[in-house]
């Protein structure tokens, strides 16, 4: 394999049973992404973007296929096992944000810090939020932010780790086009001062074709 | 972050949004019913002991015909108790030419170990507590002997061949006993003078008794050392023996707060499941989220964990501050049931209240929780993926587990706990097999009805883990509540009955058979009545079935008791109010001079007498045999004239003997008992006011206390109530902002939820309604002995709330939704 592979997907598939029988939604998908590397996955609404970035990033499991995600075979992990990789290698960033409302803005990009032990979970959270812009509404509750803060506030807490793959599903569906024209700059930005790598849902044409790669999904399929 | 860490934090957060208060509520409820009830019950079960304890005067009482070796006292002192003793003997007290028969009580110093004497300073006069002892040279008579003796504070008396001057007037001692009838009138006197009456002679008919007190454990030791030492005329009488003289109205009252207070803690565990249930729907997008940041599953289950532990910690301290407040209040409602001081509250009911807020957790909240931690992180995409179902052992198990160990902790018996823990299951099967038909069978319907009905019905079988969670929940709530508010109807009901206002007020004894109508007209005429005058013979049971009841051994202290001591027998063809016949049968007139007897069944108990059995007696020297002809309960306190040995007419007629009556009576002035006394020197007269008065005031207490447990009962219905509100918000808030949005009117959102909510209020209510009259039987006739009445109003009162209040709780849930702007709803998700 590869050294520059961050992550690599082999024979992808995954089936779902439904009252009409057996569905596929993803159907034998193989991709290989570099290190760095910034990736639009585009497609119809129903094509089956969620589901396979949910399978890339090791928060659901292929009916058949496997997966590497930085050097490690993601498929062969139990869910605690793969939750810890995630905790260490792998951020990711909503359409609906997601943030804890229980917590405040510093808070909530402290939580992964946190989760993986770090000491300077703190310094290290208000430092980022201070890269987004945010630096001053860090006691801020999630409710007592604009839904552009509020998403800038998720890019901090899947940044703020370094992981090596970063994660975004429709991160701009829910914002108007300036703010998530805004969100789309900070994106890319982070992606290039920490080398991370960027896969990235999207059904804004624009955002796609600012990445180094786009590829296009069809009823389950790579095209 | 450590779990716990975080999850305190959250807690603190998701505690402000007011998420967590019914879970909180729930549980301090079942804590300060159980931990106050408790309290409550423990420190009168301590008490009643006590009570016991006075009834003897000591811990440990033995009594003797004959002198009581001293080495007991040296024992007893030796192992550090304490001692006194008392010696009772008949004789004619004097003064001048008048005389009357009294019981004398000559006490040794120390007297009485347990309780206190009562005096006064004159003749009926106020009474106080005192420490002290007639001193040496003074006798303290009791006010009837006074009177019958036409005697005052400050006169002499002679006692045997002492004359004792009368300093104070008795009034009661802790060991009289409540075998008044027996008693004459008393004088205490102190044993220094008891030489210088020379009334204990040897083969003088003289009761002797030793009394000992000291610790439990030393009560104990002594009482084993004592059984094996003592003589076999000497009759050792401990707490245990005496308790049952207490009374079982407190053993009733106990019993019924232990089951208010379970009932109490099965609603609240129904809340804290609903609540549990919630908790874990508004939880599972912050334990996907917590998953894709990377968090484990342990870890989730700690956060959870700690919050429910956060919790029931809060809910511990809660809950027990407003039991031991409770508690103090219901028992300074309860004063007077237990007439000594109560001992303080120990510290196992407050101990109690966290383990059972812990295990209701663990029963009720943890096996969802576990599931919840479960979750897996792609939730935080696809909504529709849930916390995975337990298997059903691993679902309900804890809970029956945990409701089990409840009841037998609180009961304290097995079999109880088993049968409660059993019909509860049985019970929750019913509800549920009966919601699921509902649900399945309103399916059918919904094709046929108006859109306010189809959506409400359609609701119905849509949610149906939901509705038949409901179903049971309120249903099992109501059901514990209805069947309490039968039982407690009943229960009071028959503590009112057993003393009615026109309950006996005096006894009257030793009448003389040629003045028993002057006696009666004397009553009459001064506005009292009479209830029956039955004449009173002494005699002796000397054999059983021709084998000499001197030989014969018997099981408890009670029967050896009945068939040594001297009976008092009467006869009549009445049998009397109060009275029925177990079985065989009473007298006709064809009985009349037959040798045929009726016997109680205290007596038939504690002798192991059989229908048919002939009994010897030798009355006035004469010997009488007479066939048991029926046995009959007698209920001892409606203070009527009553007799363990009732003969038919013309059987007894020539035995020598007195009548004895009780009379509802109201002397018109305060002279007219001394009037009485005078005019029938020799009839003894027993005032029962003041009894009267203290049972009363026990029932009003006892009814009192048994309300205000019923009110934590109630409060636990409605946190059900209020869990059940808010279990379904936030759905009905999301749908009905959708419903609004495609164009339905408020009205018909509302007048949807509220066909769904009746129809299962009024499945849970009727269910409820019957189970509760069924089991309100069961638990009335064999937990707490009273008779039980159905009450249809209450069957119906029942169903109606049900119905209206699970209405208002859909309302509730609903109108919060439709106040707020369909937009803003959507929006928040
Ligand atoms: N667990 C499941 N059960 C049934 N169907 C599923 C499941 N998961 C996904 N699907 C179906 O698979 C298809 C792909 O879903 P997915 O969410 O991946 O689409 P998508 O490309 O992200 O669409 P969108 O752009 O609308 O978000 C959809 O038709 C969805 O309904
Ligand atoms: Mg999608």
């Amino acid at each position: 394999m590869d050294l520059n592979i961050v992550l690599e997907a082999q024979d992808l598939t995954r089936k779902v049973s439904s009252p009409e029988g057996t569905l596929t939604i993803v159907d034998h998908i193989s991709l290989q992404i570099a290190a760095g590397e910034t990736v639009a996955l585009v497609g119809a609404s129903g094509a089956g973007k969620s589901t396979l970035l949910a399978l890339l990033a090791g928060l659901d499991l292929p009916s058949s296929g496997r997966i590497w995600l930085a050097g490690t075979e993601i498929t062969t992990l139990d869910e605690d096992a793969r939750a810890r990789l995630r905790a260490e290698r792998v951020g990711f960033v909503f359409q609906a944000f997601h943030l804890l409302p229980a917590l405040t803005a510093l808070e909530n990009v402290m939580l992964p810090l946190e989760l993986v032990g770090r000491d300077d979970a703190r310094s290290a959270a208000l430092a980022m939020l201070q890269r987004v812009g945010l630096g001053p509404r860090a006691g801020h509750y999630p409710r007592q932010l604009s839904g552009g803060e509020q998403q800038r506030v998720a890019l901090a807490r899947a940044s703020v780790t370094r992981p090596a793959v970063l994660f975004a599903d429709e991160p701009t569906g829910n914002l108007d086009t300036v703010t998530g024209e805004s969100i789309c700059q900070l994106l890319f930005e982070l992606n290039a001062e920490a080398g991370t790598t960027l896969v990235l849902v999207t059904h804004d044409t624009q955002l796609a074709a600012r990445c180094g790669r786009m590829l296009t999904m069809r009823a389950g399929r790579l095209e | 972050m450590r779990p716990v860490q975080l999850g305190l934090r959250l807690l603190a957060r998701e505690w402000r949004s007011g998420e967590l208060g019914v879970l909180l509520l729930a549980l301090a409820v079942a804590v300060a019913a159980l931990s106050g009830v408790g309290l409550l019950v423990d420190r009168v079960n301590r008490a009643m002991l006590l009570q016991a304890s006075e009834v003897l005067g000591a811990d440990l009482r033995l009594q003797s015909p004959r002198p009581i070796d001293a080495r007991y006292a040296q024992q007893a002192q030796a192992d550090g108790l304490q001692s006194s003793a008392t010696t009772a003997l008949l004789s004619v007290v004097l003064r001048g030419d008048a005389t009357q028969l009294a019981n004398v009580y000559a006490v040794a110093a120390g007297y009485p170990l347990r309780g206190t004497v009562r005096i006064s300073d004159q003749a009926f006069g106020e009474p106080q507590d005192t420490h002290t002892l007639p001193a040496a040279g003074e006798v303290w008579p009791d006010s009837r002997l006074l009177a019958a003796l036409g005697a005052n504070v400050g006169d002499s008396l002679s006692v045997g061949a002492a004359s004792l001057r009368v300093t104070r007037v008795l009034v009661s001692r802790p060991d009289q006993g409540s075998g008044f009838v027996e008693l004459a009138p008393t004088v205490l006197m102190n044993q220094i003078d008891l030489p210088a009456t020379e009334l204990l002679q040897p083969g003088s008919r003289a009761s002797q008794a030793a009394l000992f007190a000291g610790t439990p454990q030393q009560t104990q030791a002594f009482s084993k050392w004592l059984a094996a030492n003592k003589q076999d005329a000497e009759r050792l009488r401990d707490l245990r023996e005496a308790s049952p003289e207490v009374g079982n109205a407190a053993t009733r009252a106990t019993r019924f707060l232990l089951l208010a207070s379970l009932a109490s803690v099965l609603l609240s565990a129904v809340a804290v499941a609903m609540s549990a249930r919630r908790y874990v729907q508004r939880h599972l997008d912050v334990v996907a989220l917590l998953k894709t940041l990377g968090a484990s599953s342990r870890f989730a289950l700690a956060l959870s964990a700690s919050q429910l532990l956060a919790i029931a910690l809060l809910a511990t301290v809660l809950g027990s501050i407003v039991g031991y407040l409770a508690q103090n209040g219901l028992l300074r409602a309860l004063q007077g049931l237990i007439t000594t001081d109560l001992p303080p509250p120990g510290s196992g009911p407050l101990f109690m209240g966290l383990v059972a807020a812990v295990l209701l957790l663990a029963g009720f909240a943890l096996p969802p929780v576990v599931q919840l931690s479960k979750v897996p992180a792609i939730r935080i995409l696809r909504r529709d993926m849930t916390a995975p179902k337990a298997a059903a052992w691993l679902g309900y198990g804890p809970a029956m587990l945990s409701v089990l160990l409840l009841v037998l902790w609180v009961t304290g018996e097995l079999p109880l706990a088993l049968w409660f823990s059993a019909s509860l299951a049985a019970v929750v099967m019913v509800l549920g097999g009966a919601a699921l038909l509902l649900v399945q069978g309103v399916g059918s319907l919904r094709g046929r009805a108006g859109v306010a009905w189809r959506y409400g019905l359609a609701n119905l079988a849509r949610r149906r883990v939901s509705s038949v969670v409901q179903v049971i929940a309120f249903g099992l709530g109501l059901t514990a509540l209805l069947m309490l508010a039968v039982i407690r109807g009943d229960l009071i009901n028959s503590w009112r009955d057993s003393l009615p206002a026109s309950a006996p007020n005096y006894f009257f004894v030793n009448i003389p058979p040629d003045q028993r109508q002057a006696f009666a007209d004397y009553i009459s005429a001064d506005q009292g009545e009479i209830t029956r005058l039955l004449p009173m013979i002494r005699g002796r049971m000397t054999a059983i079935n021709d084998q000499a009841v001197a030989q014969m051994h018997f099981a408890g202290a009670r029967g050896e008791a009945f068939a040594q001591r001297e009976q008092n027998l009467s006869w009549s063809d009445q049998l009397g109010a109060g009275n029925r016949v177990t079985s065989g049968r009473w007298f006709d007139a064809a009985d009349n001079g037959k040798p045929v007897v009726s016997v109680a069944v205290d007596f038939q108990e504690s002798l192991g007498l059989k229908l048919g059995d002939k009994l010897r007696f030798d009355i006035g020297g004469e010997t009488y045999e007479a066939a048991i002809i029926g046995f009959r309960a007698i209920k001892w306190d409606s203070l009527q004239p009553n007799f363990f040995l009732m003969f038919p007419p013309g059987l007894l007629d020539n035995a020598a003997g007195t009548y004895m009556t009780s009379a509802r009576y109201r002397p018109t002035q305060s002279s007219t008992i001394a009037q009485l006394v005078r005019r029938f020197p020799s009839v003894s007269i027993f005032d029962m006011d003041d009894l009267l008065g203290q049972l009363r005031a026990m029932i009003d207490k006892a009814v009192l206390a048994v309300q205000s447990v019923f009110v934590f009962t109630l409060f636990s219905g409605l946190t059900v109530l209020l869990a059940a509100v808010q279990a379904s918000r936030d759905e009905r808030r999301y749908e009905s902002a959708m419903l609004r949005t495609l164009g339905a009117q408020s009205s018909t959102i509302l007048a949807g939820v509220l066909v769904e909510f009746a129809a299962i209020g009024l499945l849970a209510g009727v269910l409820a309604a019957s189970i509760a009259t069924l089991g309100g039987y069961v638990v009335a006739s064999q937990l707490l002995d009273v008779p039980y009445h159905p009450d249809p109003l209450l069957w119906l009162g029942g169903v109606l709330s049900a119905v209206v209040l699970v209405c208002l709780a859909g309302y509730l849930s609903t109108r919060s939704a439709l106040a707020q702007s369909p937009l803003g709803v959507l929006r928040q998700g």
